[in-house]
């Protein structure tokens, strides 16, 4: 099925359109340009074999030192009739962090996208309602991102060294 | 009632039909929550209302967020698991577990069958707990509360048996990567055995006063309901989607901790309403003791952890008169152990649906990125458009059946 998936895929959106394959456990992961995403979940959901047509997880992550594409969603999609998951991911750099909105084909990405708003600062466009969900309002900054500690740096006791970290 | 009286009362003598009046087709606000009894838990619910009427409604959560994500990424893998027991603290042990599944599958650590039968009983006990308290509960809600008491019993009973199990109750860390953190005692089994021969009476005790009561049925059919296309568009899992008609169970689907052993039947709904959500839950109780006693006819000999000295704690006699396992002890305490790089997902089925953990590993000793998959923070979004229409009385007991925890909501 995986393969299938990755054919259809990448003759649809082309063969640069579609990169970083890889399986974990069963589970494909592509990456893809942020313009692809919306065509590519639509795709997806229309497909008359695959029907990925429900959004498990949408999950933020920032990785500082991928210099032009720091941040990232990972949608994780359900095929139930076929029991196939499918990762797909998708960056943009940390000063422009935009990506599609994809609420209009899964209610259920409303709450997602705006706790990966809320932690990782991602602007969905075209979100109804894009504003911190789990943090309070008058947070000025985006805690899940790396260069937000979690400890206090100003406590003296607390020394990663001393603690092996 | 003189005759001033009657003057200055602005209702009176108010024509109900005519538009644009003063008094007419005037919205209400009103908090419910964060704080109120019926929601049990956290969270606010601003309603707008029509007379007893709900027009609109808008949930506020966050209240009890305690940020488990941010501190799983500088905790070493096995202090997580107490982060995982304060998500649906309602069935902690399915928390627990699924999360050691999660890890490992990330260091390929071979589960024996004793321990993952061992799994598969807690695991079920936890969501007899679970089941057992969003059913009583929305007797209460409805205003029975004698069979709430009736059951309640068990549901301490089972809190002994976990006792048993790790020494505590409802926060559990019961078990470790690789297995379980001690064997059944004796005395869980006697408990275990006496469970599975006396539930089944309170069960059905329960469920004569409550399942075919008139008063019930009437305050909880055709309320709350959704269709099976809404429900999995707003990404339902667990009782919820199965009484709206869909047969997803993670347990049946993508079998873990050899579910695939046993038989069990997996209950739907067909109107996805409160009384559908209370029947699938009931039914699921009687699986789950059906499983238990499978589990525990079946139980296969063998150890109850894996052969995994670098993460599986070793027995405190050990650490005191053997060397190797004091440097174990201590390289696992401090979290000196680093995981291999990878990125998995693993998901159970928890009370409340597809439970998720999915962990980005970079190679060092904590998580890189873990995102926690809560089936209830996903659900209760649907909320407003279940009660929409409905009055007041029959949001509290929606939102009592769908069983939104506070803690998985938040984490």
């Amino acid at each position: 099925m995986n393969d299938q998936i990755i054919e259809a895929l990448q003759a649809q959106f082309g063969e640069e359109g579609v990169y970083g394959i890889g399986e974990s456990h069963g589970i494909l992961q592509v990456t893809t340009a942020v313009e692809n995403i919306v065509p590519m979940i639509h795709f997806l959901y229309a497909h008359p074999v695959f029907k990925f047509q429900f959004l498990t997880d949408l999950a933020g992550i920032h990785f500082p030192d991928a210099k032009g594409q720091e941040l990232g969603v990972i949608y994780h999609l359900h095929s139930l009739e076929n029991n196939v998951r499918l990762w797909i991911k998708a960056y943009a750099p940390i000063e422009a962090p935009n990506f599609p909105t994809i609420t209009g084909l899964f209610a259920t990405a409303n709450w997602m996208e705006r706790e990966a708003f809320d932690f990782y600062g991602i602007i969905f466009e075209g979100h109804p309602n894009l504003t911190r969900i789990l943090n309070m309002d008058e947070m000025d900054y985006h805690p899940m991102r790396k260069e937000y500690p979690l400890e206090d740096a100003t406590r003296h006791d607390k020394i990663d060294e001393l603690f092996g970290r | 009632m003189s005759e001033i009286a009657l003057v200055n009362n602005p209702n009176v003598g108010l024509d109900k039909t005519q538009k644009g009046g003063p008094y007419v087709n005037e919205l209400s606000t009103l908090n419910l929550g964060p704080t109120h009894p019926a929601t049990h838990g956290i969270f606010q619910n601003i309603l707008t209302m029509d007379g007893e009427t709900i027009v609109d409604a808008e949930q506020t959560v966050g209240y009890i967020h305690r940020a488990f994500e941010k501190i799983a990424e500088r905790r070493p893998f096995y202090q997580i698991t107490t982060l995982t027991d304060r998500m649906n603290y309602c069935s902690a042990p399915i928390n627990n577990m699924g999360w050691h599944m999660t890890v490992e599958k990330l260091l390929g650590i071979e589960v024996p069958k004793r321990a993952q039968y061992m799994r598969v009983i807690m695991m079920e006990l936890a969501r007899l707990t679970d089941h057992i308290v969003c059913n009583s509960i929305l007797a209460v809600d409805t205003g029975a509360l004698t069979g709430f008491l009736y059951v309640y019993q068990w549901r301490e009973f089972i809190y002994e048996i976990y006792e048993e199990m790790c020494g505590a109750r409802l926060t559990t860390n019961m078990g470790r990567f690789g297995g379980m953190e001690r064997d059944f005692t004796p005395v869980a089994i006697e408990k275990i055995q006496k469970l599975l021969k006396e539930l089944p009476a309170a069960l059905k005790e329960f469920e004569g006063m409550v399942m075919r009561n008139r008063i019930f049925m009437d305050r909880t059919q055709n309320v709350g309901g959704i269709s099976a296309e809404r429900a999995l568009n707003y990404g339902f899992t667990g009782p919820n989607l199965r009484a709206a008609g869909v047969d997803y169970d993670v347990r049946a689907m993508n079998p873990y901790s050899s579910y695939e052993d046993f038989e069990f039947d997996v209950p739907v709904g067909t109107k996805g309403d409160t009384y559908d959500r209370f029947l699938v839950r009931e039914e699921e109780m009687w699986q789950s003791l059906r499983i238990i006693q499978q589990a525990m006819d079946n139980l296969p000999e063998g150890s109850y952890h894996a052969d995994a000295p670098h993460y599986y704690l070793p027995k405190k006699q050990d650490v005191y008169h053997n060397m190797e396992a004091l440097i174990y002890h201590f390289k696992i305490v401090m979290g000196e152990i680093d995981a291999p790089v990878g990125e998995v997902y693993h998901s159970v089925e928890g009370g409340n649906g597809e439970l998720g953990f999915h962990l980005v590993s970079d190679g060092g000793r904590t998580p890189y990125r873990l995102k926690f998959r809560r089936p209830g923070f996903i659900y209760y979004q649907a909320f407003p458009e279940m009660i929409k229409g409905t009055t007041l009385s029959d949001a509290i007991v929606t939102m009592s059946s769908m069983n939104v925890i506070a803690g998985e909501l938040d984490t």
